[in-house]
């Protein structure tokens, strides 16, 4: 399949299958930190691999990635994007607990990772499940993988299945805001990068295979 | 006025460039993949390129990008620094990344990529016969590199490590 040959309607697809993931993503979220959380039209970007990282503010920036591997019919990989700041916070609206920070000093602090780790499940299982009931693909995702480190480091592992391919992706890009908090609320990002061979699964699922 | 700025050049994302002092060059973000720095020192001459996978054999693609392959880019790295006049023999290498960045149950190859970038980018320097002055590879971090030819240094940032020279 060429990247570049996409028709709108295809676009489209993909387009509400950012939505309706982030959608029921985006309710969990709620529930999880008690605020309204709304989300952004999402983006489906035809990038090469250099502007991917520019997606989430360059190669260099400091991210926070949960990273999960979609097993099942259509297998990708779907990051959920935070900056250290909104982790933090998220982890303090979870625990309750203000004094809780993602590290004591230098040392990584277990329970805000696995607070974190957890609230990464919560979300992406909400939006992997709301993908797969659209397309009638069954989409398990893996046990959470966390890193905090440049963007460059952790979007890298997401690209390597794509680069054996092309060197764009297809990335759909949503982003949740926190109602209330704008200026410092917790806002997250997903990332759903399909393997080259998913997106003729889901196409078809959704009889749009043909390029019109 | 004299022009004393030096100008950083950027490599991305299976990408290579050449500088010559005063400019540096940097390659930002490596994670599992490998920064490759080739130089001259008296000449003050370097070449780097940002390596992604280990090799172009296993490439499903039909318009290879050769930079992006440690057996292909490292050929290219060199014929061009033949081209501005170095000799093979003259060069040296120094390399950084191949970190491992997520620790993944399923033993998927394509996880420890890391690792099969360092050991390509190692064959393929010794085929050339061009020697690695130092290197700092692996782990479970990023990494943000920047050579001066003028010293030959290798600066490496990371976000967790604090920062070194190689």
């Amino acid at each position: 399949m060429k990247y570049e040959q996409l028709s709108l309607i295809q676009l489209d697809a993909l387009r509400e299958i950012g939505n309706i993931g982030a959608g029921n993503a985006a309710t969990s979220m709620s529930k999880l930190i008690q605020k309204k959380v709304d989300m952004e039209v999402p983006n489906i970007n035809i990038v090469a691999f250099d502007e991917v990282m520019e997606m989430v503010g360059g190669a260099e920036n400091l991210v926070v990635g949960i990273l999960f591997e979609i097993h099942g019919k259509a297998p990708g990989i779907v990051y959920l994007l935070f900056s250290l700041e909104e982790a933090e916070l998220l982890v303090k609206q979870m625990t309750n607990d203000n004094s809780m920070t993602l590290y004591n000093g230098e040392e990584p602090n277990s329970i805000a990772f696995s607070a974190l780790q957890e609230a990464g499940n919560i979300l992406a299982g909400s939006y992997l499940s709301a993908l797969s009931d659209f397309t009638n693909i069954n989409m398990q995702p893996s046990i959470p993988h966390l890193s905090i480190d440049m963007a460059g480091a952790i979007l890298t592992v997401g690209l390597l299945p794509i680069s054996e391919f092309t060197d764009y992706a297809i990335i759909i890009n949503t982003k949740m805001n926190d109602v209330q908090g704008e200026h410092n609320g917790v806002n997250g990002q997903f990332l759903l990068l399909p393997s080259p061979e998913s997106f003729t699964k889901i196409f078809q699922a959704l009889g749009i295979q043909d390029d019109k | 006025m004299i022009n004393n700025e030096h100008t950083i050049v950027k490599v991305g994302i299976a990408d290579l460039n050449i500088v010559s002092a005063p400019d540096c060059i940097r390659t930002t973000g490596l994670g599992s993949c490998v920064g490759v720095v080739l130089y001259n020192q008296p000449k003050q001459i370097a070449g780097m390129a940002h390596i992604m996978l280990p090799n172009s054999k296993l490439a499903k693609q039909t318009n290879l990008n050769l930079y992006k392959y440690a057996d292909t880019a490292i050929d290219i790295l060199v014929d061009q620094l033949c081209r501005k006049g170095l000799r093979k023999s003259s060069l040296q290498a120094k390399l950084a990344g191949g970190a491992q960045m997520f620790q993944f149950s399923s033993n998927n190859d394509m996880m420890r990529i890391g690792q099969r970038n360092i050991e390509a980018v190692l064959q393929k320097l010794a085929e050339h016969h061009i020697p690695v002055i130092a290197s700092d590879v692996g782990g479970n971090f990023g990494r943000t590199i920047e050579f001066d030819p003028a010293t030959a240094n290798l600066r490496i940032k990371t976000i967790t490590k604090g920062e070194e020279i190689i």
